[in-house]
């Protein structure tokens, strides 16, 4: 239901959906700074998420069968005008980072109130709805400057988020620090790369870009924007040499920041990254394609292993936690580089899985550290014993991390095993078989220090508070629902597949 | 979802969820013997044909898929779940009782599993529950052996699922049926039988495990996976020729070390692994007759390895230790497991009238009658070496032999009973093995009583019996002194064949020297990636920011590079 042809008519709610769904926590972010009350920024935080999942939800049904909507902000026509563009690929997007919001919310009332001083709570409510508007105004969004201002929107509200983590370890001030230089600068490679794209063409539309970059073949211009936009993108991923901000970000942000940001943040970057190869550039040209198979593959490999590796012998179980993803973002930048319609599915399908897979982990080490007041694995020794519902969670996350049958993480392998195997690559699969067994040894390791050994003396001896089991146990059960009841996020993964694979949708220009 | 009948597995995991609920003590105990038995019935009662069909992300499960090769293995499998719980009867703890339960489970799951994700749930499935059983002892020794042992099967069922994908993609079917080797997918799926069936030098995680787990916990363990992985080899490659062979070096080999072990549960792990073999070779043969062996086979040798598992747990469960050198002479205070365990040694042995005769009959006249006459010859032999250590070493040297000077009491009544039931279905196969016959999967036409039969056999034993015998009056120098003294292997190498010991000091020393080197390589393999992968490590160390930049500075250098170039 384009909205096309309805200029001067009033629009209904239905037809504001595509900016709702960002502006609800966008205009909730201010509301919370203004009445200024730990009580009310809570509750506030919580209906603004519900609300933009509501609306997620909706946009998903509409766009589901490869509709695509076009939402002209103001009522400017694009290319002049913002467009903000829906279709499956961004509609799954949108609702994976409301969805993990809305359960994650309810969470962060204990965990934060436990890592953070009263007067900051009200604060941290508006900058995790800003960051949470931001992200979603990336994915929705089809205009390539309107998504650099999101991302800015996002990260800067990241990084305070981070250094929040302060009260407890200062370690999180340098990160944060460290993180605000490397993702200005990726954003500033980024705009640089868009600043390219307009020099040769005059547009910021991405539909247009698409369009004025098929007519420009050998713009040594736009080339040059080209690997802008994907080095300054693939930072913001945290493709593997350039994934050295994320370990410490993760590790010393507030727990609740840390589930958040690894569920939400690098998967919006990720699909940036596919809009960008799939919808504005064409896997077609010489050029994207070398770059997909000489340097985003044997990265995503590197980064596979070398993300395993390290997560292996960590001896804190955020960084390992974080280290994991590095590894996982290998698997989706993997399934993009297979440059095959079940690739694009897997890596999309894996958006999904490994980000309810990593919120339960990271909000079981939430758990912990409210009990243990840390996350070395010298703290959690025996926390099995103590928290057995939290753990049991932590098992069922960790068996998806692995990919065990029966759990989300297990669809996302097989479907990237078969994309492997079907562009005949079978030493793919065997690499990703083979890092999946890494994966094996570093959950190993934390099993083992949370049930084999004894309980330390000086813990608080207590189960998680409800507020923080239920969420945790909603992301648990959603890792074992999505492994065996698969209609629905396949369906939508390859729908959205179908729907970046099919190129690019001419820009609507009637008026 | 099409279901015509509960599936059999589920009942078992229903009961282990039920079991948390009653309090320890019989209630629970009866419960776990009232599910085996709800399960044959079941078994017995249930129509052939694929009965429970699940969807799974657009491929068709089929959960129950029964024929007669399936049942067969699905009974045995139940009557065994009975009898180790039987034994286990005084056993309070529920990590055990729940492993067992969910074991016995997924190993039936596995028989009924139509296709190939079927079987690799259950596949991982018994390697998980099984791993409790050695956990249990709660030892450092056990909790590490348990590790190797999950990291053993863990890795067969990986290499089963990568398998499995293999050959979807070549043929577009996942169902469990007969394959042809060849394709890296069918290559793959076999070496994953191979080491749950422990191939010839795949073998090591069974001698290595078995032994580790709790006295009733092995009874348990050394019914289900190999059997199972013989059944998946029975389904999915009967009729490959590198079987035959496979088998005959499986017959073989384990005899020399088992000659030398002094841990008698670890000679029972090795002689286990040389009646493998034998199964091996009938599902290499593959005719109808030959593959009717191996299940009648695997059937029979399920009883009579437990029983024996059983008495020399009894003994373990009695003294403290199932040592060679530290046992004997124990026929005076248990006469009665003495005697059970000379019924499982004569079964394993294959002495007329015990179930190892007509079973192994079945294979042994199938290599003969296919003319793989050496083939023949070489299981002949191995029934020898069987009747060696198993027959003779294993009452031998717990029962008789010197005097140890233990006097334990007798087994409790419910081991008793437990082996009693075994001993009496040892010797009911043997003498009356026509209900056996009836349920195998094919229609059986052989009749193991014949002269020839009988009177090869009874050969082949006693002068086997004699070559031990005269073995043992001059290995030994002073007889009159203590007849045998295994305080050491040393000794006992002394004493036994001294060809053997050849041999098998020049097997284990390869291994010994094979296992070194790679020992070392993964040893120095593991240091380098610590040093390098660390957390002080040069890769996960946090670098300035600096060298951040500097990488992006690379990587934009290298994107334009490619991004002109191409």
């Amino acid at each position: 239901m384009a909205t096309e042809g309805v200029q001067h008519v009033a629009l209904s709610l239905t037809d504001h959906l595509p900016v709702l769904v960002v502006l609800i926590p966008f205009l909730a972010a201010p509301l919370v700074v203004l009445i200024g009350r730990n009580r009310l920024a809570w509750p506030l935080a919580f209906i603004a998420a519900i609300g933009s999942f509501v609306v997620s939800a909706q946009l998903l049904m509409q766009v589901g069968d490869g509709d695509v909507l076009s939402y002209h902000l103001g009522g400017w026509a694009p290319p002049l005008g913002i467009e903000y563009r829906v279709d499956a690929a961004n509609a799954f997007v949108l609702l994976i980072i409301s969805a993990i919001a809305t359960v994650l919310l309810p969470y962060t009332r204990a965990s934060i109130r436990a890592e953070l001083p009263e007067r900051h709570i009200a604060l941290f409510y508006a900058l995790f709805l800003l960051a949470f508007s931001g992200l979603l105004g990336v994915a929705v969004t089809g205009d390539a400057f309107n998504l650099f201002v999101f991302l800015e929107i996002s990260s800067l509200s990241t990084y305070v988020l981070i250094a929040l983590g302060a009260y407890k370890d200062k370690r999180a001030l340098t990160t944060a620090f460290n993180y605000l230089v490397m993702g200005t600068i990726g954003a500033t490679f980024y705009v640089i790369g868009i600043g390219f794209l307009y020099m040769a063409t005059g547009t910021l539309n991405m539909a247009d870009l698409a369009e004025r970059i098929a007519d420009a073949q050998g713009n040594r211009t736009i080339h040059a924007g080209f690997a802008f936009v994907v080095v300054g993108i693939g930072l913001k991923v945290a493709i593997y040499p350039l994934h050295l901000w994320l370990p410490n970000a993760y590790t010393y942000a507030p727990s609740a920041v840390s589930a958040f940001l690894a569920a939400t943040a690098t998967k919006v970057a990720v699909y940036v990254l596919m809009r960008f190869m799939f919808s504005v550039f064409q896997p077609g040209y010489t050029y994207e394609a070398a770059i997909l198979h000489l340097i985003i593959l044997p990265l995503a490999i590197l980064g596979m292993f070398a993300g395993s590796f390290i997560a292996i012998f960590q001896n804190d179980f955020k960084k390992m936690l974080a280290y994991s993803s590095i590894a996982q973002i290998g698997y989706m930048l993997l399934g993009i580089g297979l440059l095959s319609e079940t690739g694009l599915t897997a890596a999309i399908i894996h958006l999904f899985n490994h980000a309810i897979t990593k919120a339960t982990l990271f909000m079981v080490v939430g758990a912990y550290v409210l009990r243990s007041g840390g996350s070395f694995y010298a703290n959690l020794e025996g926390m099995g014993r103590i928290m057995p519902w939290t753990s049991a969670a932590a098992v069922v996350g960790g068996l998806s991390l692995i990919g065990v049958p029966g759990t989300a993480g297990f669809i996302s392998k097989w479907i990237l095993v078969q994309a492997a195997l079907e562009s005949g690559a079978w030493w793919i699969a065997l690499l990703v078989v083979a890092s999946s067994l890494l994966a094996v040894i570093y959950v190993w390791r934390g099993v083992e220090v949370v049930f084999l050994k004894p309980p330390q003396d000086d813990v608080d001896r207590r189960e998680a508070p409800l507020t923080m089991i239920v969420p945790i146990w909603i992301m648990a059960a959603a890792c074992v629902y999505f492994g065996l009841a698969t209609d629905v996020t396949l369906s939508a993964a390859q729908a959205a597949a179908e729907g970046l694979f099919a190129g690019p949708l001419p820009l609507t220009v009637e008026h | 979802m099409m279901s015509e009948v509960f599936p059999t597995a589920f009942l078992f995991f229903a009961g282990a969820l039920a079991l948390l609920a009653l309090p320890q003590g019989r209630l629970r105990a009866g419960l776990l013997l009232a599910i085996p038995i709800a399960a044959a019935w079941q078994v017995w009662s249930l129509p052939e044909g694929g009965l429970w069909q699940v969807t799974f992300f657009g491929l068709e499960l089929e959960l129950m898929r029964v024929d007669r090769l399936a049942r067969v293995f699905a009974l045995i499998f139940t009557l065994a779940a009975f009898l180790g719980n039987l034994y286990a009867w005084h056993v309070r703890d529920a990590v055990q009782q729940v492993a067992a339960l969910l074991y016995a489970g997924a190993a039936i799951g596995a028989v009924f599993a139509g296709d190939l994700i079927t079987l690799f749930f259950y596949w991982e499935g018994t390697a998980i529950a099984s791993v409790f059983l050695i956990w249990a002892r709660r030892t450092e020794g056990a909790y590490h052996t348990g590790m190797r042992y999950l990291i053993v099967q863990i890795g067969s069922g990986v290499i089963l699922i990568a398998g499995a994908a293999l050959y979807y993609r070549e043929t577009g079917s996942l169902a469990f049926e007969t394959m042809t080797l060849g394709s890296p997918g069918t290559w793959l799926i076999f070496l994953s039988f191979g080491i749950k069936s422990a191939f010839p030098l795949l073998h090591n995680w069974l001698q290595d495990s078995y032994p580790a787990a709790t006295v009733t916990g092995t009874v348990i363990l050394s019914a289900f996976t190999t059997k199972l992985a013989i059944y998946a080899l029975a389904r999915g490659f009967a009729g490959t020729e590198i079987l035959i062979y496979i088998g005959v070096v499986m017959t073989l080999f384990p005899i020399f070390f088992a000659e030398i072990e002094n841990d008698l549960r670890r000679v029972l792990a090795y002689s286990l692994n040389n009646q493998l073999g034998f199964m091996v070779v009938g599902i290499g043969i593959g005719t109808e007759m030959a593959l009717n062996g191996t299940a009648a086979h695997a059937f029979a040798h399920i009883l009579y390895k437990a029983l024996l598992f059983m008495s020399v747990g009894a003994v373990l469960f009695r003294t403290g230790t199932s040592k060679a050198s530290e046992l004997g002479g124990l026929y005076r205070t248990m006469p009665k497991t003495a005697m059970f365990c000379l019924v499982g040694a004569a079964s394993i042995s294959a002495f007329p009238l015990f179930s190892g005769f007509v079973t192994k009959a079945l294979v042994l006249d199938e290599a003969a009658s296919a003319h793989y006459t050496w083939v023949w010859a070489a299981l002949v032999f191995a029934s020898a070496g069987v009747l060696s250590h198993s027959g003779i070493k294993i009452p031998f040297f717990t029962f008789f032999a010197h005097d140890s000077g233990l006097r334990p009491k007798e087994a409790p009544t419910h081991m008793l009973l437990a082996m009693g039931i075994t001993a009496a279905l040892c010797i009911l196969i043997g003498v009356y093995p026509a209900p056996l016959y009836a349920i195998l999967p094919y229609p059986v036409d052989f009749h193991p009583y014949s002269g020839g039969h009988v009177v090869g056999q009874l050969q082949l034993l006693l002068f086997a019996l004699l070559a031990f015998a005269v073995l043992m009056r001059t290995g030994i120098h002073p007889p009159e002194i203590r007849a045998v003294n295994l305080d050491t292997d040393w000794s006992y190498r002394k004493a036994g064949p001294w060809v053997l010991a050849r041999i098998s000091g020049l097997v284990s020393a390869i291994w010994g020297a094979v296992g070194g080197l790679f020992a070392g390589q993964i040893r120095a393999a593991i240091a380098g990636f610590y040093r390098s992968h660390g957390p002080e490590g040069r890769i996960a160390h946090i670098w300035p920011t600096g060298s951040m930049v500097l990488w992006l500075a690379i990587l934009l250098g290298v994107t334009l590079v490619v991004v002109y170039a191409a």
